[in-house]
């Protein structure tokens, strides 16, 4: 598992035509998470950067918490952190915006759970506006 | 399209809890990567097969693009045309029967005069995009939208069709198959090589003279108070349709293009068609959203992308790294409400997310439009059209929405029955038109508005008369529009010796 996500972070620059990174099996993951910082790689593309100083990529690490962090709880975070104008235009209600198209792993979040998707360290959350003008 | 959509429709499923790694619809092999539709999961490697497949799909079932025809590819910088230059890109490399047999050129419209940036933010805009052009090694032509204030009023003629390629199936077939006999007597393919070449070394030229050539001192500016002049964001980004159409026909006939390609996704086409509808232009839909467009007569507009939508392109850019350019346009950052177009945009994008068939909806409507009612006739006369957009004009019909909204105008303006004539017979009498007391003609020269008016289309009016100033508008709108209005005087002056179907329609300016 480790030396695959290393490989995967190597390969992150690079943007080769690669195939994301297959799921985690959760089993295992239950016993280093907790506590255990998150750090994150977020992108912002199609527009979306501009809410964020035009900054496309962002390292973060989540404060610790008891709890695991979820998408929701990110979305939150960014908001409250990274977002530097016109929040309206990037979250709306507890969600992205419609039209922004989120990204984990390089897989369709629709296809890991969306809003309850549990962050692990290391992952990789993209964020693309496919709305006319971002 | 549909035998595709029917065969997947099978593995419908509800959204997928976390954590179970789902499979391929297609493959049954590979993890998922996304889902397109209502719930298909792909991975990446049919993903791309499909992505690939729609393409060559979508211009063999509609069979207008004939071999070695020249193509102007209208790329913005942003997802979808990028995408599509990819897949002619990819088209274009392929093997005997399943190859693209046209012959590529790429636009790219600067308007970022308008937009509000900087030289240098234009300047590196356009850099990054010239690389991605080079690379393709077709000719390109880079035109800034202050170009508008250097067109000749010819833009706005309708050319003649080029009806040396009859639109029906078996010539289609006749000339494929002469194609591909020519290009085998000679070399396999030497031909389009050659014309590929040729028209390369012309691109460097054209990027030299048309493309680096700094913009004429002033014209920025003319821009910059042309847009000013726009009270509202919604006719802003119309007027800006307009004039991009208008610099893409006139670079498409100058270098002998005779098809546009533009990157419309469905996404997009649903946006406009429902906008489209708010704007006024109903009339125009069909032409405005269907897969081709024949309204400029000799130059034809193609939306070959007009099957995918935009998480589709989106993803695809991602994965198989389509480069694309963001650029900041007039809506960037804007609200929601900040102009029809937009708010249709967030309507759309709204519903799409909890019912995700809401695009494909919207635009099999616009399908079914566009076969059902005929391609706008070409033959008509260019005074017949509208100035603005080309579009048959649907002012001309007695009883339209139109109509009504210009009598209630007119009852609400309690003008005397001396109004009307404000039309067209003041001015026509030999130039004696009482500017005393009406002040009806504003200026001998000069259209007044009302003039303007009468040679638009229901919607272009209404984005004529959200401008505070129609002087701001580019020189070739303005002498068109004079060239017309004398047109029309003239058949008036004359009118009494014209034959009487005539009558009807000269009654009508
Ligand atoms: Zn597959
Ligand atoms: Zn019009």
């Amino acid at each position: 598992m480790v030396p695959l996500l290393c490989l995967w972070l190597v390969t992150l620059n690079e943007k080769t035509a690669s195939l994301p990174v297959p799921m985690r099996n959760s089993a295992s993951d239950d016993n280093i998470n907790m506590a255990a910082p998150v750090a994150l790689h977020l992108e912002f593309g199609g527009g979306a950067e501009l809410l964020f100083d035009g900054v496309k990529e962002h390292h973060v690490t989540l404060p610790d918490q008891l709890d695991p962090w979820d998408m929701k709880q990110l979305l939150v975070w960014i908001k409250e952190n990274l977002l530097k104008e016109r929040p309206e235009l990037f979250v709306q209600g507890d969600t992205v915006r419609p039209g922004i198209l989120v990204l984990i792993n390089d897989a369709d979040w629709e296809l890991m759970g969306e809003l309850q998707y549990e962050l692990q360290d290391k992952d990789n959350i993209v964020f693309i506006s496919t709305l006319h003008g971002g | 399209m549909c035998q595709v959509d029917e065969e997947y429709n099978v593995h419908l499923e509800n959204k997928v809890t976390p954590s179970v790694s789902k499979k391929c619809v297609k493959c049954k092999e590979n993890t998922a990567v996304l889902i397109i539709r209502a719930g298909d999961a792909f991975c990446s490697c049919c993903f791309k097969e499909y992505f690939i497949h729609k393409f060559r799909a979508m211009l063999g079932k509609n069979r207008v693009i004939f071999p070695g025809e020249k193509v102007l590819l209208a790329v913005s910088g942003g997802p979808a045309s990028s995408s599509m230059l990819s897949q002619v890109q990819e088209g274009l490399s392929r093997d005997a029967p399943k190859k693209l047999r046209f012959v590529p050129g790429i636009i790219y419209v600067d308007e970022g005069g308008v937009s509000g940036q900087s030289m240098e933010e234009r300047k590196r805009a356009v850099s990054q995009l010239e690389s991605v052009f080079r690379a393709t090694d077709y000719p390109y032509y880079i035109v800034q939208l202050e170009q508008v204030f250097s067109l000749p009023s010819s833009v706005l003629d309708v050319g003649s069709s080029a009806t040396k390629n009859p639109q029906n199936g078996s010539s289609y077939k006749a000339a494929v198959d002469q194609f591909i006999q020519t290009s085998q007597n000679q070399h396999p393919d030497l031909s389009v090589k050659n014309a590929l070449s040729q028209l390369s070394s012309l691109s460097m030229h054209e990027a030299q003279t048309g493309g680096s050539s700094p913009i004429p001192p002033g014209q920025t500016e003319a821009l910059q108070r042309l847009f000013a002049s726009v009270r509202t964001l919604t006719a802003k980004q119309d007027l800006l349709q307009t004039l991009r159409h208008h610099l893409i026909l006139h670079t498409a006939r100058t270098e002998r293009y005779s098809k546009v390609m533009m990157g419309d996704s469905c996404s997009r086409l649903a946006v406009k068609l429902l906008s489209n509808i708010s704007l006024g232009r109903g009339a125009s839909l069909a032409a405005d959203t269907g897969f081709s467009d024949s309204r400029y007569g000799d130059v034809v507009i193609v939306r070959p992308m007009r099957d995918y939508s935009s998480k589709e392109i989106a993803y695809y850019n991602r994965m198989f790294d389509i480069a694309s350019v963001f650029i900041p346009s007039l809506d960037t950052k804007a609200q929601d409400k900040a102009s029809i177009q937009r708010l249709t945009e967030s309507f759309v994008t709204k519903l799409q997310t909890d019912f995700p068939s809401t695009v494909s909806t919207i635009y099999r409507t616009s399908e079914k439009l566009h076969t059902a009612c005929p391609p706008q006739n070409t033959n008509t006369q260019t005074s017949d059209k509208c100035l603005l957009c080309t579009c048959t004009l649907d002012t001309k019909t007695e009883f339209s929405a139109f109509q009504a909204t210009l009598i209630s105008e007119q009852l609400s303006q309690r003008r005397g029955p001396g109004a009307n004539v404000r039309q067209g017979q003041c001015c026509s009498a030999e130039g004696h038109c009482g500017s005393g007391e009406n002040g009806c003609c504003p200026s001998a020269k000069v259209p007044g508005p009302l003039d303007l008016k009468s040679m638009l289309c229901y919607s272009c009016r209404l984005t004529i008369k959200d401008m505070t100033a129609v002087d701001t508008l580019p020189q070739y709108i303005v002498s068109e529009a004079e060239q017309r209005n004398r047109r029309s005087q003239m058949r008036e002056e004359i009118s009494e010796f014209l034959l009487e179907e005539e009558e009807d329609e000269a009654q009508s300016f």
